[in-house]
């Protein structure tokens, strides 16, 4: 499927790995928690580009310091309504470190790209036939947030403070 | 009173821009009602049983007459004459136009209002105590607090999509006028032991269908600890709290089944995560621009009135009955806090029509600096009256019925829409309202009753919060029948209580009668000058039971 990342759309290069069985170990896959558990070692010996996608009940802690295994983690959202991801996606940049591909997957709407943006998402599989205009609708919707993330943007208190001076 | 600047100007335009091509997007046929439906929600536009329905936020209750002047405008222009005040402290319209709604949240944008997250599982509006930054027992005012949550609060891109909906409640006060306990988070300002003062912190109150008293997770918490310490309640809530079952979802039922030390537990572990990242500082050059627009006025030196008062009170019975009910104590010699009662007779509690709007901003403007507030018990606050202008002010609000000398007695009723308006509803609540402040009409004989809060909900979902009224009514419905289930005893102050059912459910027509056999009940029982509550709590049910089941009858207790 398109992703959007960094506002443009790519190509996929991992496939989604859930389904199959056995487990690739000779091209970039994305698995479930379950598989990685089951394969581990199998796949960190294949030597190819990982990805995990985890389900809003998973947290990302969980991985412990398998985390640095990782290129991509791919974060469910089964409901737009489920927020958990959220907060899990914030833990993963601003705790744990994560510096890899931050996938939002499942339910994923075009009014949250904004939010999950801020909670350090990077790249969007969004379900529409447009994607990219999906996007590009949002992109510009809010300069303005009273919140600090660890996405560095500065919040109305600092844009304030930048003014008076 | 906050006032916005360009960057606060900016977000809300913004936010309307949005809104605008959501709903172009819905009339268009490009989305349809339920891919519409999470995108009105967060903007205050539900669907009710005849119109749209449009819920704009009073920040903890503060109005100003130009902002009221608006909101009369829009009562008129794309309602039917009349706005609703809630019990949190929001106004509603109930008949709004799908196509009209950008242009309802333009003119609100105009006068710094906006309906962001007056709905949705999100934080809602922040409330607060009524009389905050006048009230004689009051630390400290609560309302730069309220604002700086509210600001954190909005389009907060982590708790968009909590289990469930989330409210807070502040007060600086000793009396807990805000129903503090009964909210997700409730914030009390104290000094701790050694003077310091901060937060205590009250976590898991709410209503509904499974009421609980909110308990208390921390004792004290510093000030500059305030965002990382809601970030972490709000975090471990996200993570943790039930989404298999709407019902079950709030955070009460989180707190309740972790216990709260398990929940205190996994709270200050996540707290302890994030209490020091730059992230969540509160910032004091922030809190005293804030705190600057809600400095004191500037005040007048005048004396207090007494003398002249007694005088009027003591030739006008009806002025002194309004003084005795409706007249609260200011900080300030010479000043009063006046409430304006939304419930006189036969009205619909919290009812106000545009005309009233319009009357009341240009008194607010002429009597009491030209600020307002709204009470969580549906009514509204002058907060800086001299006193000497109370006679002409209590004459002024009587051409508009707005002087019912009733606040905090019997007919000062709280009460949902009920069967009227709500689609949820078992009952009528309104009707039952209108029924006991006709019956109870007389001033000198709710005077001698004195304080009692009756609260009418129309189903178990408790937006009447019948959980809380001293006297407590639940419509229920039996083969099809409206009846009514009586609750005593509750209270929503700082002494928090819930309803004890009293006995069988009883009819519309038997609620007035079953209300006087309680009060006489209680008048023949009270010692000194007692409140039905201490009575309540002094003799427990069974002489009440008596009183409107019969001598001598165990009423039997149902599952309503
Ligand atoms: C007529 C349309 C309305 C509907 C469909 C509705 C629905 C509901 C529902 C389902 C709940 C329970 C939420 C929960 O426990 O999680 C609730 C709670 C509440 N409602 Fe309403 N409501 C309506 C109008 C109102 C109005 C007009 C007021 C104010 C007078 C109000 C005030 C409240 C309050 C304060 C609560 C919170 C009780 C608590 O959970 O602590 N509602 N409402
Ligand atoms: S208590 Fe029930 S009837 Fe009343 S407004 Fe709430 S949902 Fe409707």
């Amino acid at each position: 499927m398109a992703l959007i990342r960094n506002g443009k759309l790519v190509d996929d290069i991992h496939i989604d790995a859930r389904t199959l069985d056995p487990v690739p170990v000779d091209q970039p896959v994305i698995v479930s928690l379950l598989q990685w558990q089951a394969h581990r070692d199998t796949l960190l010996a294949g030597k190819q580009s990982l990805g995990i996608r985890l389900q809003s009940d998973q947290p990302p802690a969980l991985l412990g310091a398998d985390l640095r295994h990782f290129a991509v983690v791919a974060l469910e959202f089964p409901k737009f309504r489920d927020g958990r991801a959220y907060t899990h996606a914030r833990m993963l940049r601003e705790r744990l470190g994560f510096r890899g591909e931050l996938r939002a997957v499942g339910d994923v709407l075009q009014e949250q790209l904004n939010y999950m943006q801020r909670c350090g998402f990077d790249t969007f599989e969004i379900s529409t036939a447009d994607p990219l205009a999906a996007w590009q609708a949002i992109e510009n919707d809010h300069t303005v947030w009273y919140q600090a993330t660890g996405d560095g943007r500065p919040r109305a208190l600092e844009l304030r403070r930048q003014q008076a001076r | 009173m906050y006032r916005y600047d360009e960057f606060d100007h900016t977000l809300v335009a913004e936010r309307v821009a949005v809104f605008r091509r959501q709903v172009e997007r819905r009339l268009t046929g490009d989305i349809t009602e339920d891919q519409f439906k999470p995108l009105r929600l967060p903007n205050g536009l539900y669907l009710q049983l005849h119109a749209y329905m449009l819920r704009i936020n009073v920040p903890y209750g503060c109005l100003s007459s130009r902002q009221l002047r608006k909101l009369a405008f829009i009562a008129r222009r794309f309602d039917r004459g009349f706005g609703h005040f809630t019990t949190r402290q929001n106004i509603q319209f109930n008949w709004i136009r799908l196509d009209e709604a950008p242009d309802i949240l333009a003119e609100l944008a105009d006068v710094e209002m906006n309906t962001m997250q007056s709905s949705g599982n999100c934080v809602r509006n922040i409330t607060a105590d009524q009389f905050a930054g006048r009230a004689r027992d009051e630390i400290e005012d609560p309302r730069p607090w309220c604002e700086l949550i509210r600001q954190w609060s909005i389009l907060h891109p982590e708790f968009g999509y909590l289990p469930r909906k989330f409210k807070i409640a502040v007060t600086g006060a000793a009396s807990d006028r805000a129903a503090v306990k009964f909210h997700d988070v409730g914030l009390y300002l104290r000094r701790n032991a050694e003077g310091v003062i901060g937060f205590e912190v009250i976590v898991g109150g709410g209503q509904g269908r499974t009421p609980y008293v909110g308990l208390t997770i921390r004792e004290w918490l510093a000030k500059e600890d305030l965002f990382s310490y809601l970030e972490a309640i709000l975090r471990i809530y996200n993570l943790g709290g039930r989404r298999d079952n709407p019902n079950k979802a709030r955070i009460k039922i989180q707190v309740n089944a972790l216990g709260i030390d398990e929940f205190r537990r996994l709270v200050e572990e996540e707290w302890a995560e994030i209490k020091a990242s730059p992230l969540l500082n509160v910032d004091p050059a922030e809190v005293a621009r804030i705190t600057a627009y809600f400095a004191p006025p500037a005040w007048e030196d005048l004396p207090e009135e007494t003398v002249a008062l007694d005088r009027l009170r003591k030739a006008q019975p009806a002025f002194d009955a309004w003084y005795r009910a409706n007249v609260v104590g200011h900080r300030t010699p010479g000043y009063a806090i006046v409430n304006l009662s939304l419930k006189s007779p036969g009205i619909a509690p919290g009812d106000l029509t545009a005309e009233q709007m319009d009357r009341v901003a240009d008194l607010a403007d002429r009597f009491s600096l030209g600020e307002l507030r709204v009470s969580h018990r549906q009514n509204l606050v002058f907060t800086d009256v001299r006193q000497k202008e109370l006679h002409e002010l209590w004459t002024e609000l009587a051409r508009i019925s707005l002087a019912t000398a009733n606040i905090g007695t019997l007919t000062d009723i709280v009460a949902c829409p009920g069967l009227d308006f709500c689609s949820l509803a078992n009952a009528r609540a309104i009707p039952v309202a209108q029924d006991i402040s006709r019956h109870f009409s007389d001033a000198a004989t709710l005077q001698d009753i004195g304080e009692l809060t009756i609260n009418i909900s129309g189903c178990m979902n408790a937006c009447g919060h019948h959980h809380v009224g001293h006297i407590g009514i639940l419509g229920v419905e039996k083969k099809g029948q409206e009846f009514y289930q009586l609750t005593l005893g509750g209270s929503s102050a700082e002494d928090a209580a819930l309803g004890e059912r009293l006995g069988r459910a009883i009819s519309a027509d038997e609620v007035p009668a079953a209300i006087e056999a309680l009060v006489a009940r209680y008048k023949s029982l009270r010692s000194g000058d007692e409140r039905f509550l201490d009575t309540w709590r002094r003799v427990g049910i069974e002489p009440f039971q008596d009183a409107v089941y019969g001598e001598g009858v165990t009423p039997r207790r149902e599952v309503a």
